[in-house]
């Protein structure tokens, strides 16, 4: 028994635990925003958008995040004018700026090995963040976590029917603003956690699990902040006794979650939307 | 809710022509003004300029020319004071989304809600309310995704009641509803009329613009004609606004009588409802309102649950 709770003797333990659960969190909050929109890949793109920024924070020894949010903010731009000025189709877009950006990162990080191990960017190492990055990480999923709980149901008539929002007073450009904002920095949050190529996980399965779950936006948002939250503490916890990178523990476990809950959940599940197929064919035969 | 619109709301769209980016004009000086308590149907072919006036009245798009007034102020404020209540298309929204009924009309009420959108006990008895008049009180709970086409569309008009706005939009609330709610929108329409409400309604469904409008503006790329329905809606203006866009089938006193009679009957249609005109080609046509369908059937309609 004591054996289990060996992890939380480690204060560097706790401080991965702690912090992949708020990002956990605070991804899964956004991805509940996402995966209903059909964007869910936008949020893969940014993540991998934002590497050379890392890598060049790290070089001119900056904060990450700012260089993080300075690329994010150039891929979504990026994307934004070519968008506007092309007829390329979106996903086209899309993967150009993303593999464009992503490549240039890998170039610097390549010509100047010494600055940053490629390894940190694109797998995370939750478990070695030096205090000042876990601060970081803290303040930006603290506000962006108190902005959402702010301005959630905005957000949600905005991503529900943009017309009818601007006719009741509210603003859905400034609200997309926003949330593309708060989502580049939760993206970059999530990269110390789990990495650049898992982000993507994160903001996109807690939420698409819940909404297997429930009919309700609000539940839909507490599921998915559960499950994001209880899956990365969780993650960190398993990582300590598995010795494997936290980031694919997180991402194995909500898959995991997220595949029972295909099959399973009450409504929606595999299993109960087939057994009702079968007893309304059952009901048609017995009537006619 | 017997709301009483307190000040009277207007609209006033003069001299507006829109032109897109790509350099398509949607709309060319385009000038009509309906006040309150008032019907007005929106006709014209598809690609006439129906959505961008629309568009235009909601402050969606800018006018390069002219200026929109609701109840005597701009579009965007007007906006901003919960004038405006927009009744969308059913394809404008996702159905898959995570929200039941209630949670829709409550979305009505958030322009009237403080910064965090908390529903008072004021709000949640305005939307009770708003789905008790559109019968949809026992579908509250439904997810929207598993609503037929007529309860759909009830749920917009819900909404839009919920919203107390003074000029209320209806984009082709016809479209993919039975005749029963039909008729039950154009009841509730006229309610809203009495009121004091304005609205402007865009419909394909000629036949039934005599039933319920007062007011008709008739649309292609510019106003071509708009006032009251007794002599706006002729057969030589909609021939005009439709060009050969719809179908035409007219036929001549003499195959209908056997005496000197020169009246013919004209039937024009697009595909929905035809408009029927009787009478001397020549003549000032009055399209003649027809009795409602109600009269030969006749319960009055209601909304009934039109879910299979």
């Amino acid at each position: 028994m004591s054996e289990l709770l060996v992890p939380f003797a480690y204060d560097y333990m706790i401080k991965a635990m702690v912090i992949s659960a708020l990002v956990g969190g605070v991804c899964a909050f956004l991805s509940a925003y996402l995966m209903l929109k059909g964007w869910s890949l936008m949020g893969d793109a940014l993540a991998h958008a934002i590497v050379p920024g890392v890598a060049g924070a790290y070089i001119l020894g900056l904060p990450f995040a700012a260089g993080a949010f300075l690329a994010g903010l150039l891929a979504s731009l990026g994307m934004y004018l070519v968008n506007q000025v092309s007829r390329l189709r979106e996903d086209a877009i899309i993967g150009l700026i993303f593999t464009s950006f992503f490549a240039f990162g890998l170039l610097l990080v390549s010509i100047y090995p010494t600055a940053v191990n490629v390894q940190t960017i694109i797998m995370g190492n939750v478990l070695a963040i030096p205090d000042d990055e876990a601060l970081q990480v803290l303040i930006i999923a603290a506000v962006s976590l108190t902005i959402l709980t702010l301005k959630w149901r905005d957000l949600m008539v905005v991503f529900f029917d943009e017309n009818y929002a601007r006719t009741v007073g509210l603003h859905p450009i400034r609200l997309k603003i926003l949330f593309f904002t708060l989502l580049s920095a939760c993206t970059v949050a999530a990269l110390q956690t789990v990495g650049a190529f898992l982000v993507v996980a994160m903001v996109i399965t807690p939420g698409a699990t819940a909404y297997l779950l429930t009919d309700r936006f609000h539940i839909l948002l507490l599921l998915s902040v559960a499950i994001g939250a209880a899956t990365s503490f969780i993650g960190a916890y398993l990582s300590f006794f598995l010795n494997g990178a936290t980031g694919g523990i997180i991402v194995v476990l909500q898959t995991v979650v997220f595949l029972a809950i295909f099959l399973f959940a009450p409504k929606h599940g595999l299993l109960q939307t087939r057994r009702a197929a079968a007893a309304s064919i059952a009901e048609h035969e017995q009537t006619s | 809710m017997k709301d009483k619109v307190s000040a009277d709301i207007s609209l006033n769209v003069s001299g507006v022509t829109v032109t897109y980016r790509n350099g398509n004009t949607g709309l060319r000086d385009a000038s009509f003004s309906l006040s309150a308590g008032s019907i007005c149907g929106l006709v014209g072919v598809n690609g006439s300029g129906k959505s961008t006036l629309f568009k235009a009245i909601m402050g969606f798009v800018t006018p390069t020319t002219g200026t929109v007034q609701i109840g005597g102020r701009p579009a965007a404020e007007a906006m901003r004071k919960n004038l405006v209540a927009y009744v969308p298309q059913a394809e404008e929204v996702d159905w898959n989304f995570p929200v039941l009924v209630e949670d829709v009309v409550m979305m009505g009420r958030y322009g009237h809600m403080g910064f965090l959108r908390t529903p008072s006990v004021h709000d949640r008895a305005m939307v009770t309310d708003a789905l008790d008049r559109v019968r949809m009180t026992e579908y509250r709970d439904r997810q929207i995704g598993e609503l037929s086409g007529g309860q759909k569309k009830r749920v917009f008009l819900a909404r839009a009641l919920a919203q107390e706005g003074k000029l209320i939009l209806l984009d082709e609330p016809f479209t993919g509803v039975d005749v029963k709610t039909e008729h039950a929108i154009i009841d509730l329409m006229g309610e809203l009329r009495d009121a004091g409400h304005l609205m402007l309604v865009s419909t394909h469904n000629l036949g039934s613009v005599p039933d319920f409008c007062d007011q008709v503006v008739l649309i292609n790329q510019t106003v071509l004609a708009a006032g009251p329905t007794e002599t706006t809606f002729t057969q030589s203006n909609l021939e005009e606004a439709f060009g050969g866009v719809l179908r035409h089938f007219r036929l001549d006193g003499t195959e209908l009588h056997n005496d000197e009679d020169e009246r013919g009957v004209t039937v024009l249609t697009d595909d929905e409802r035809p408009v029927i005109f009787y009478g001397n080609k020549d003549r000032a046509h009055e399209p003649r309102r027809r009795q409602r369908d109600r009269d030969e059937t006749g319960p009055p309609p209601e909304f009934m649950d039109d879910a299979s």
